[in-house]
């Protein structure tokens, strides 16, 4: 059980600001406010995204320490070098249905609970992270700040994965445990149906 | 990505506060989104790697903030040199991901550059905006502020959830800063 002491929780709460501070002054350059929260939003308009992050969070929980936090650590970066790859152009086929088989295959990995060593776990998210950062990266309205943008973006993506996790604490009990691999199941079932919206 | 190496003209978007020049050129930092990531991901590195590595960063980075943006004041290139300035924070960010195991010297003279390229890019665009010595004070007040809450914060962090949310945060600053890279290569 972990002990949540004032210490940490002032400093979460001071590096939720440091990270969010800038939008409330979106007086300086144009579009500060508009590029975060539309970065903010994006992941979240997407469910097959939103499937897969959340999926994310929930198969750290069930692989443990010190999966649980090498994937949230790992998944931004490599997302980025996906959208890096998209911006700069380089062709990733069928990102769709890259972006509708992670919901399926991470569902599938909740579902039936697999623990493979931590660098095949790492693997399979990052090649993942690729398709997602590819197709959402680079989605930036006119006249809004890149920068914050991304950032937003990065951060919302990141909060699905906090999102996952805090649903996964429920596996520590049986019927919680149910409940988790039962979120499997929905998520790898909404990666079929937008694999077949893909395809078709 | 080639493109992005030529410096891109400079605003003149010294925000007007109301409560003087020191207080435009602090709030200066807070809405410049390059600027403000920079100081958290240092001081989250600095905070990260010890007492000794954040006491070298709390004084050797807005010393250079001010050194540079005295000189940006002086030489203003009329540049806001965005490749540089994301690639300090992006590396920073990268750095407190890996969690690194820097020593605290290579923390201080990263802090240096960083410092010195932020504060020049600082003085070259506030100096044609009007401001002066006293919005660089401002600037450089914010930096050593913000600097020394969140670098302290973290040096005291032992709970082994608080270093995660660290490095996460660092894996976020630097997964923006390769977007950022990105986009700067596509304009």
């Amino acid at each position: 059980m972990m002990r949540v002491d004032r210490r940490s929780t002032r400093f979460a709460v001071l590096l939720a600001l440091g990270l969010t501070c800038s939008i409330a002054w979106a007086h300086e350059e144009t579009g500060q406010a508009a590029g975060f929260l539309t970065g903010l939003v994006h992941p979240i308009s997407g469910l097959d995204h939103v499937l897969a992050m959340v999926a994310v969070g929930l198969w750290g929980v069930v692989l443990g320490a010190p999966a649980i936090w090498v994937l949230p650590v790992a998944f931004p970066l490599v997302m980025a070098f996906g959208g890096l790859m998209g911006l700069l152009g380089f062709p990733l086929p069928g990102v769709e249905i890259g972006i509708a088989l992670s919901a399926i295959v991470l569902g599938a990995m909740v579902l039936f609970e697999a623990r493979p060593p931590l660098w095949v776990a790492a693997l399979v998210v990052a090649f993942f992270a690729i398709f997602h950062g590819h197709a959402h990266g680079r989605e930036l309205p006119e006249g809004t700040s890149a920068l914050l943008y991304s950032l937003g973006f990065v951060i919302a993506t990141g909060l699905l994965h906090g999102f996952g996790i805090l649903l996964g604490v429920a596996h520590r009990w049986p019927i919680g445990r149910q409940f988790v691999r039962t979120g499997g199941v929905a998520i790898a079932l909404g990666g079929i149906f937008f694999l077949w919206r893909a395809v078709t | 990505m080639l493109g992005a190496l030529n410096s891109a003209p400079a605003h003149a978007h010294l925000v007007q506060t109301g409560f003087g020049a020191f207080y435009d050129g602090l709030a200066h930092v807070a809405l410049t989104p390059a600027d403000l990531l920079v100081v958290i991901a240092l001081a989250l590195l600095a905070g990260q790697r010890g007492t000794q590595a954040a006491r070298w960063a709390l004084f050797a980075f807005p010393a250079a903030w001010l050194a540079g943006g005295a000189l940006g004041a002086w030489i203003p290139a009329e540049a806001t040199l965005p490749l540089l300035t994301t690639l300090t924070f992006g590396i920073a960010g990268a750095l407190v991901a890996t969690d690194v195991k820097l020593r605290a010297t290579v923390v201080g003279v990263f802090a240096i550059v960083a410092g010195l390229l932020h504060g020049y890019v600082n003085g070259a665009t506030m100096a044609p905006g009007g401001a002066g010595a006293l919005a660089l004070a401002g600037a450089v007040t914010a930096v050593f502020c913000l600097l020394a809450i969140v670098s302290s914060q973290v040096t005291t962090l032992r709970a082994a959830w608080t270093r995660i949310a660290v490095r996460v945060a660092g894996s976020w600053i630097a997964a923006a800063g390769v977007l950022m890279l990105g986009w700067l290569a596509r304009a």
